[in-house]
């Protein structure tokens, strides 16, 4: 056990540090940076000196190592459009992609689980093909598209609830509801096939066979296995909803992580851009981690291998 | 195929028949392609029939409503802020979508199915390079770094499709090296390594064919993903680009009027859903007929 842990430690530190080679890739390919900080009207002396204060004129491999030191110490660099750091800039904006996430993913299983666990014990019936056709017109609608429609009927139409900004519980109702069902459908499919796995098995039918309450069949004995992949799958899940929160939090105007990211790429502030591709990596690395150990706690097989 | 070789011709015809009424009974192979072939006709033949060019404006007919909420007969799905007609452009943006998804899988499943191959047939170091390809792909956010090389190299059809191309291949390369992995030591392949065929030909004849089915599945998923990751970056104006009439695009365009008129938005994601939705189905009904122990997951 702690050899796989190890291993998968040095396997995350490796995958983030491949990561933020292509952050910084992204933003060299941007364009000179000694310029853009220089400003357009600045002499070309300046724009030397500057070039040699940055470190910019050193090769590529010294920079990429001088940032990476940097990075290490908890400086991300400087925005060149904010006044602040990047890193000051993160801390204020990833609460609310990660609070947004964890809302969604939160109220996706909310809905997912009870909703394939009905399936799953009636296989084919009406029930199960009425919540799989509400499965494949989740996964088929475009979720800005969602967005725009939930915001011209409960916002325009029905104008009970804002449509842009975070300021209260009320404004997170809307991108809650469309993070939830983007991502219900995949939970609700493991579910199903998970407790239809675990409803054939022998230990079920020794339950039943023993006269236990249906209802404890299901919930004590079935359920509790059908979980272990589901909760694997909601870490990798959360990350999936953080990296994909630039679509959302701009039909939105939330002021997290991804709207920052998209604000910045307009701007060609690259230096945010790379820090946000970093941040991004880094939090899914250390969700799969976390599911990974995770998955082999609460599965004692796995343990063993 | 030792039916064929005995020569009886009757069972040939059964075997054939039992395999399409395998295939028709399915109700997501008969639904989803059905509705995936009505979808690619309209937008191959669509924009021929209709009276109105996809790009023709005109200022004195802009945002005139669909026929069924009191708009003009000659134009029965209205027309966009520039007066344009919607129904054509609805059409003409089918053909965009379609062949995002196409190009965009083609690309992926080339380099996702020969880095998945590789791996689970050679195994050792390729295929741990490979993993960790794959988990780094898995660990960069798509749609940030593809906006940012569109900011960079300046948006276009033509880039969106490499992008994506290069950014959705992870679930090939996963599938690929799963499905690889246990073919590796079946009595076919030791048997064909045996009468001395080299790896490329023992790859190409016995391993991708029987891998080809789940290929396929993965190749339908990926298409979905892609024409709706296509349409979020159009969305954010770094996609396709004005005046091609991308759904993405449309809806973005839309955006403006949503409140005198919707139907600029509701229109072309109605026409999204339904693409997606055809082909999902239409995975998990290839899905279902050809490995049926998978059924419904």
């Amino acid at each position: 056990m702690a050899r796989y842990v190890v291993r998968q430690l040095m396997l995350s530190l490796a995958v983030m540090v491949a990561v933020s080679i292509v952050g910084f890739v992204l933003l060299r390919a941007s364009g000179d940076l000694a310029l853009r900080i220089a400003g357009p009207e600045a002499l070309a002396d300046d724009v030397e000196r500057i070039r040699v204060a940055y470190g910019l004129d050193k090769s590529l491999i010294l920079q990429y190592l001088d940032w990476a030191w940097r990075v290490l110490h908890g400086d991300l660099g400087r925005s060149l459009f904010f006044p602040e750091e990047v890193s000051t800039l993160i801390a204020q904006r990833l609460p609310i992609t990660l609070g947004l996430g964890a809302l969604g993913l939160g109220a996706a299983i909310l809905i997912g689980l009870p909703l394939g666990t009905l399936s799953a014990l009636w296989p084919n019936g009406i029930l199960d093909r009425a919540v799989l056709a509400v499965a494949v017109l989740g996964q088929a609608m475009p979720p800005f598209w969602l967005g725009l429609l939930l915001i011209i009927f409960f916002g325009l139409t029905l104008n009970i609830l804002p449509v842009s900004g975070a300021e209260s519980w009320r404004h997170l109702v809307l991108p809650t509801l469309v993070l939830a069902i983007a991502t219900m459908p995949t939970i609700l499919r493991l579910t199903r096939s998970g407790m239809i796995d675990a409803l054939r098995a022998d230990y079920i039918r020794t339950a039943k066979a023993k006269g236990l309450n249906p209802f404890t069949v299901v919930v004590k004995h079935a359920l509790r296995n059908a979980l272990i992949p589901i909760v694997a799958i909601a870490a990798v899940q959360m990350g999936a909803l953080v990296g994909g929160s630039v679509v959302l939090e701009t039909v939105f105007g939330i002021q997290g992580l991804g709207y920052l990211s998209w604000e910045s790429i307009n701007r060609a502030d690259f230096p945010v851009v790379q820090a946000n591709v970093l941040v991004l990596g880094v939090i899914y690395c250390i969700l799969t981690f976390v599911s990974d150990l995770l998955h082999a706690f609460l599965d004692p097989r796995l343990r063993e291998q | 195929m030792s039916a064929t070789e005995s020569g009886a011709v009757a069972p040939v015809r059964s075997d054939l028949a039992h395999g399409l009424r395998r295939w028709f009974s399915n109700s997501g192979v008969t639904v989803g392609g059905g509705l995936l072939i009505l979808i690619v006709l309209c937008a191959l033949v669509g924009p021929l029939l209709v009276p109105h060019e996809a790009f023709d404006q005109s200022l004195i007919k802009r945002l005139r409503p669909p026929a069924w909420s009191g708009g003009l007969p000659e134009h029965p799905l209205g027309t966009d802020h520039l007066g344009r007609d919607y129904l054509a452009r609805l059409l003409w943006g089918g053909r965009i979508s379609l062949m995002i998804g196409l190009s965009t899988v083609i690309i992926a499943s080339v380099i996702g199915t020969t880095m998945g191959i590789l791996a689970g047939f050679y195994g050792g170091r390729v295929d741990f390079a490979v993993r960790f390809l794959i988990m780094v792909r898995l660990a960069l956010p798509a749609v940030l770094i593809a906006l940012a090389i569109a900011f960079i190299a300046g948006p276009s059809l033509q880039l969106l499709v490499i992008v994506l191309g290069l950014l959705l291949w992870d679930r090939f390369a996963v599938v690929a090296r799963a499905t690889t992995l246990q073919l590796r030591n079946r009595e076919f392949v030791v048997a064909a390594r045996a009468v001395g065929c080299s790896d490329f030909s023992i790859i190409m004849r016995d391993i991708l064919p029987n891998i080809s089915n789940q290929i396929i599945v993965i190749a339908t998923v990926e298409f979905a993903n892609a024409v709706l990751i296509a349409a979020a970056l159009s969305f954010l104006g770094l996609g396709v680009q004005p005046p091609l009439p991308d759904w993405g695009l449309m809806i973005a365009e839309g955006k403006q009027y949503i409140l005198f008129s919707p139907y600029l938005i509701t229109l072309p994601g109605i026409a999204m859903m339904l693409l997606v939705l055809a082909v999902n189905l239409l995975g998990d009904g290839i899905r279902d007929v050809t490995d049926p122990e998978a059924k419904g997951r």
